[in-house]
């Protein structure tokens, strides 16, 4: 077995026996990359030089994942090293600072292979978005990896990286881990801060980890966890270990299954899977329940106002004066902004840009945006009200498994409602886990997901964990990189 | 809500993009369609119910008031697209 094949535990049990070394690991993803990159396409820049470099110096005394690669999202800045946001507007765009995430990150001991594709600004669902190249599904080359992280999700199955960061707005840690047979935590509002990940919708932005199990994603929001006076809206919360969780057990757990997630726009297939899990999960002896989450489709419409309007505004900071693209074609300062805007920014930023400008104009303001915040106040009081009833939520994480590239990317209504199921989690700053289930008859990976409480973690990764253990999808399934 | 030709034009100013003639058509169509499927949030019964501005609900949230001087000067000027000494470049703003 080769070493990229490996889970992150698995990796650091072999560095802790002194079986293996850093520059081994290292080695084992960088000939892996050099075989499979170009049929993938998952990274805007790699950083493999510089990890052999790091890996000569692992000092293993102060942290267990010293000497363990990883890949990170585009739109988490990097001092030195490229953030693109896979947008032309950053194509040359080197932060001055690090995230709090990679702070975290490199003072553990991990060490960075890249930096990973995704929809341009986070703004999408299959990655096609990216200014820069079509990352491709390795379970089938002809289909998308999801978005927006689709960069991370591919390159976690296909073993370009033993585990990546993400970012998660509506979806977009989940969704692609679903349609990658992989593992992707959203962790609540508040858990993991914001600083340095370039903001796509402030309110409902959160990193979070994509792994190969469920043991890795408790081990990564280990680290990534906690307060952060740089994002004020982080948490302060007492540090918990997540591994403390990885228990086979859910006879006491409660579940319920919101019934509008397996109705109308949810693939036959997929809801077969998703259903048999929950069997499963009552077979294991968890109690489960239908229930009603009565407000799915308006989540997903009031998603679209919020993010769109809070895109509009982070987004108005690209003006081509002090860093980013700036246009050649100009005779004032006006024709700077708008040029730089309209050459340097994508059609599909530009549409969220427009609706999110139309929805905070004076007149649109109160009928969309006002309105839309209302709505919001209503979707977390009919989650209080189910968590009242129950520990977590089950529902699938996609409508679909990975559809074929360019199908949906000229439609954007029909691409918006790939995150039917995932972003009322978001809009209500909830925790929300996808693991594989199993797969289509096509052999394309199905996912699921568990929705918890506010700072439920431990309860998502506990059920998370048991059911991953029961059925072992990674000893049955293996991306097949299909052409 | 219909949206007009010259509505698009409006946005897209206060948005600082140029839409290309041939354009505008599509993005009012395409922003037309989001706004009649958005129009669903409006079966929702919000009476009596105040917004969400961010799920936490935390508000003032306060740290001190310190300077701290950034020290790597030369990293945040090197993603300027024009520079000159110390400065971003720019075009003559007072004629």
């Amino acid at each position: 077995m080769e070493l990229y094949e490996l889970t992150v535990h698995e990796l650091m049990d072999k560095l802790d026996r002194k079986e293996i070394t850093s520059e081994e690991i290292i080695k084992s993803y960088s000939k892996r990359i050099e075989e499979k990159e170009k049929d993938i396409q998952a990274f805007v820049t790699t950083t493999i030089d510089t990890a052999m470099e790091k890996a000569k110096n692992i000092n293993r005394e102060n942290s267990k994942l010293a000497g363990i690669p990883i890949g990170i999202k585009d739109n988490i800045c990097t001092k030195g090293v490229k953030t693109t946001c896979s947008s032309k507007m950053l194509e040359n765009f080197i932060a001055p600072y690090n995230a709090t995430v990679i702070e975290k990150i490199e003072n553990e001991g991990l060490i960075s292979l890249g930096k990973l594709n995704m929809d341009e600004f986070a703004m999408g669902a299959s990655t096609e978005y990216s200014a820069f190249k079509t990352t491709k599904n390795p379970w089938n080359l002809q289909t998308v990896p999801g978005g927006s992280s689709g960069g991370s999700a591919a390159a976690v199955a296909a073993n370009l990286v033993p585990w990546a960061l993400g970012s998660d707005t509506g979806g977009s840690i989940r969704q692609p881990a679903a349609l990658c047979g992989v593992v992707g935590l959203k962790p609540t509002y508040g858990m993991v801060s914001r600083y340095g990940l370039v903001a796509f919708a402030s309110s409902l932005d959160q990193i979070g980890p994509i792994t190969k199990d469920v043991e890795d994603a408790a081990i990564l929001l280990n680290a990534i966890s906690g307060h952060d006076e740089k994002d004020s809206t982080s948490v302060n919360l007492p540090k918990k270990d997540y591994t403390q969780n990885l228990v086979k057990d859910v006879s006491k757990l409660k579940i319920g299954v919101p019934k509008e997630f397996f109705g109308e726009g949810i693939n036959e297939e997929v809801k077969t899977s998703v259903e048999k899990a929950i069997e499963q999960y009552r077979k294991l002896g968890a109690t489960v329940e239908e229930c009603s989450l009565n407000i799915a489709n308006e989540a997903l419409a009031v998603y679209y106002i919020i993010a769109c309007a809070e895109a509009s505004s982070n987004l108005g900071r690209f003006d081509g004066i002090r860093y980013g693209y700036r246009t050649k074609n100009f005779n004032n300062l006006k024709d700077i902004y708008k040029n730089s805007r309209s050459e340097g920014f994508g059609a599909e930023v530009k549409r969220r840009i427009i609706l999110g400008t139309y929805v905070l104009s004076s007149g649109y303001y109160d009928a969309y945006y006002k309105k839309a915040q209302k709505v919001r106040t209503v979707i977390k009081q009919e989650f209080e009200k189910l968590f009242e009833k129950y520990d977590v939520l089950i529902t699938p994480t996609s409508p679909t498994v990975a559809y074929e590239i360019g199908t949906k990317s000229n439609n954007p209504l029909e691409m918006y409602l790939a995150d039917l199921c995932t972003v009322s989690v978001n809009i209500a700053g909830l925790p929300g886990i996808s693991i594989p289930c199993g797969v289509d008859s096509q052999g394309m990976p199905i996912g699921l997901q568990l929705i918890g409480k506010p700072f439920g973690e431990e309860t998502i990764i506990q059920a998370a964990y048991t059911y991953e253990q029961e059925i072992k999808f990674r000893e049955k399934y293996k991306p097949e990189f299909k052409m | 809500m219909q949206v007009e030709k010259e509505e698009i034009l409006h946005i897209a100013n206060l948005a600082c993009l140029n839409i290309k003639d041939e354009e505008i058509e599509e993005y009012r169509k395409n922003l037309q369609d989001i706004l009649n499927w958005v129009d669903i949030v409006n079966r929702v019964d919000t009476s009596n119910i105040n917004e969400t501005i961010c799920s936490t609900n935390n508000i003032n949230i306060f740290r001190k008031d310190e300077i701290e001087e950034f020290q790597d000067k030369e990293l945040l000027l090197q993603n300027a697209p024009e520079k000159q000494n110390n400065m971003f470049n720019i075009p003559k703003v007072i004629q």
